[in-house]
C-alpha cells in the first residue's frame, strides 16, 4: 500500500471561523491522506512544531482574519529555521489577489482563495508533495 | 534473496543505528521520522527498534480508550498537565480510525492538546489505524517501544473504543483506563463485551452532567459480579474540561502499577504482550509470503471463482497453502 500524505491542518490567527477548514480537512480525508487538525489560534511556532512532531508532508494554513501576510511567511521562516523546507506550505481563506505573489515569495507554494474547489487544492498537493 | 536486497538491509541497518543514537540523545525529529518509517513499514524502523529494544521497559504505559467523544483526549491533557506537575515526561499515541474507503483518517485529538508546544517533556503524535483490523494501529506497538526507550516517563494511548479496539489495547497498555460517560445509553455501553475485562480504571468522565451518578452505581455494580484476584478496578469521576478528579485518577494510576510491579506480574504481562506481538507478526509476515506466490491477477481471479462457489473457501486455503509450501 502506498503511503497515505500527511497534511497538517492549521489556523493561525484570532477569528474563529473553520468550516472552511473543517471542509478541506475531509474532502483531503477523502482524497486518502491523513489530515492532522490543530484547531484555532494557533501561533505559527505551535503550527511548526507540531507539523514536526507529526512528521507531515504538507502543512495548510488557513485564515480570515486579515493578517495572513504576517502569519504565513513566519510559519516559512520557521520552518527554514529548523532545516525543514521539504514540507509543502499551501494556503487559504480571504486573502486579496494582490497579497498573493508576496506569499509565493516568501515560500508559501500555493494560495487558494473561496470557492476554489477542494479538488484543486488536493490535486496541487498530490502533485508537489515531496515524496 | 537477491544481493540487492541484502544490500539495501544492510543499509537500512546502518540507517538504524544512526536513528537510534539520534533518538536516544533526545532527537525529536529522528523519533517522529522513525515512527513514520514504523507506520510506512519502512525497514528502517524495525531496524531502529532492534537496537533499542534493550533500553525499553522503563515507561509506564497507560491506554485510554471509550466510546466517541467520552472526553478520551481532554482527559489525556489533564493527566499530561498532572504528570508534568510531579516532573515526569510523557509521550502521547493518540490513534483515531483510518476510513476504509479512502485510506484517509481525520485525526483531530491534538485539538484538545495544544498547550504543549515548547515543552520538550512532551511529545504528542497523532495515529491512523490504517489497515490494522483492530481498532490500534499497527505501528503503535513499536512507537510506544521507541517513546519508551527515548526515555519518557509516560505513554499515554488513546483509542476509541469501538469494537474490537478496547481489548487491542490490552496488547500495549500496562495500565487500562476505560472512559465512561453519561448519557450514552449507560446499560448497553457497560455490557458491551469485553469492557469491562479490560479496564483497570474506569474514569466517569463528564461527571458535571447529569446521570453520571448512576453511571459510577451501575459500573461498581457490574465490577462486584467480576473476578477480580489481585486488583479491584477503582471508579474515578472526572471532568476533564475542569480538572476535577484527574489527582485521583492519577493517583489510581499510579496505585495499579504499584500493584503490577510486585509479584512479577508486571514483567510477565509484558512478556505475554512481547509473545503475542511475535506471534502475530510471524502471522502476518507468513501470510504475506504465502499470497506472494501469486499475480495480484490470479488471485483476483481466484477471489472470483470463490464468490462464484467455483470453488469452497477451505479448499481455496489449501491451495494458496501448499503452492507456498511447496515452492
Ligand atoms: N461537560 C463536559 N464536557 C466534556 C468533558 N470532557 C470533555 N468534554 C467535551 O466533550 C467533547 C469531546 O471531548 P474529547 O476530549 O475530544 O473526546 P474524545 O473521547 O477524545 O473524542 P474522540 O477522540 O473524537 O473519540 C468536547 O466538546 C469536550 O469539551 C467534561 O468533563 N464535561
Ligand atoms: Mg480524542
Amino acid at each position: 500500500m502506498e503511503r497515505p500524505i500527511r497534511v497538517l491542518i492549521a489556523k493561525p490567527g484570532l477569528d474563529g471561523h473553520d468550516r472552511g477548514a473543517k471542509v478541506l480537512a475531509r474532502a483531503m480525508r477523502d482524497a486518502g491522506m491523513e489530515v492532522i487538525y490543530t484547531g484555532l489560534r494557533q501561533t505559527p511556532e505551535q503550527i511548526v512544531e507540531a507539523a514536526l512532531d507529526e512528521d507531515v508532508d504538507v502543512i495548510g494554513l488557513s485564515c480570515l482574519s486579515g493578517a495572513h501576510n504576517h502569519l504565513f511567511p513566519r510559519v516559512t521562516e520557521l520552518l527554514r529555521e529548523k532545516n525543514a523546507t521539504d514540507i509543502l506550505v499551501i494556503g487559504g481563506g480571504i486573502i486579496p489577489d494582490e497579497d498573493i505573489p508576496g506569499l509565493k515569495e516568501a515560500g508559501i507554494s500555493a494560495v487558494f482563495t473561496p470557492g476554489t474547489p477542494t479538488s484543486v487544492a488536493i490535486d496541487f498537493v498530490k502533485e508537489n508533495v515531496k515524496k | 534473496m537477491t544481493s540487492r536486497g541484502l544490500d539495501s538491509n544492510l543499509t537500512s541497518a546502518a540507517a538504524g543505528a544512526g536513528w537510534a543514537e539520534r533518538v536516544v540523545h533526545g532527537d525529536r525529529r529522528a523519533l517522529a521520522r522513525v515512527i513514520s518509517f514504523l507506520e510506512n513499514e519502512d525497514l528502517q524502523g524495525v531496524d531502529t527498534l532492534k537496537l533499542l529494544y534493550p533500553r525499553t521497559g522503563r515507561a509506564h504505559v497507560i491506554g485510554l480508550t471509550g466510546p466517541p467523544g467520552a472526553g478520551k483526549s481532554s482527559l489525556a491533557d489533564k493527566l499530561i498537565s498532572e504528570l508534568r506537575h510531579g516532573g515526569k515526561t510523557v509521550g502521547v499515541i493518540a490513534v483515531d480510525p483510518t476510513s476504509p474507503f479512502s485510506g484517509g483518517a481525520i485525526l483531530g485529538d491534538r485539538v484538545r492538546m495544544q498547550g504543549w508546544t515548547g515543552d520538550s517533556g512532551v511529545y504528542i503524535r497523532s495515529m491512523g489505524t490504517r489497515g490494522s483490523l483492530g481498532g490500534l494501529a499497527r505501528a503503535a506497538h513499536g512507537a510506544i517501544q521507541l517513546l519508551d526507550a527515548a526515555g519518557f516517563d509516560y505513554v499515554l494511548v488513546e483509542t476509541v473504543g469501538v469494537g474490537q479496539s478496547e481489548v487491542d489495547i490490552v496488547r500495549v497498555a500496562d495500565t487500562v483506563v476505560v472512559v465512561a460517560v453519561p448519557g450514552l445509553g449507560d446499560d448497553i455501553q457497560a455490557s458491551k463485551a469485553g469492557i469491562m475485562e479490560i479496564g483497570d480504571i474506569f474514569a466517569v468522565n463528564k461527571a458535571d452532567l447529569p446521570g453520571s451518578k448512576r453511571v459510577i452505581t451501575e459500573i461498581e455494580m457490574m465490577l462486584d459480579l467480576g473476578m477480580h484476584p489481585y486488583w479491584r478496578p477503582p471508579v474515578v469521576p472526572t471532568v476533564a474540561a475542569t480538572g476535577q478528579g484527574v489527582a485521583d485518577l492519577v493517583k489510581a494510576i499510579q496505585d495499579h502499577y504499584a500493584v503490577l510491579s510486585t509479584a512479577d506480574r508486571l514483567r510477565q504481562h509484558r512478556l505475554e504482550r512481547e509473545k503475542e506481538a511475535v506471534l502475530l507478526r510471524l502471522g502476518e509476515r507468513l501470510r504475506r509470503e504465502i499470497l506472494q506466490a501469486w499475480s495480484a491477477d490470479r488471485l483476483s481471479e481466484l477471489w472470483a471463482a470463490l464468490a462464484a462457489k467455483e470453488i469452497d473457501p477451505y479448499s481455496l486455503e489449501d491451495k494458496l497453502y501448499h503452492r507456498w509450501k511447496g515452492a
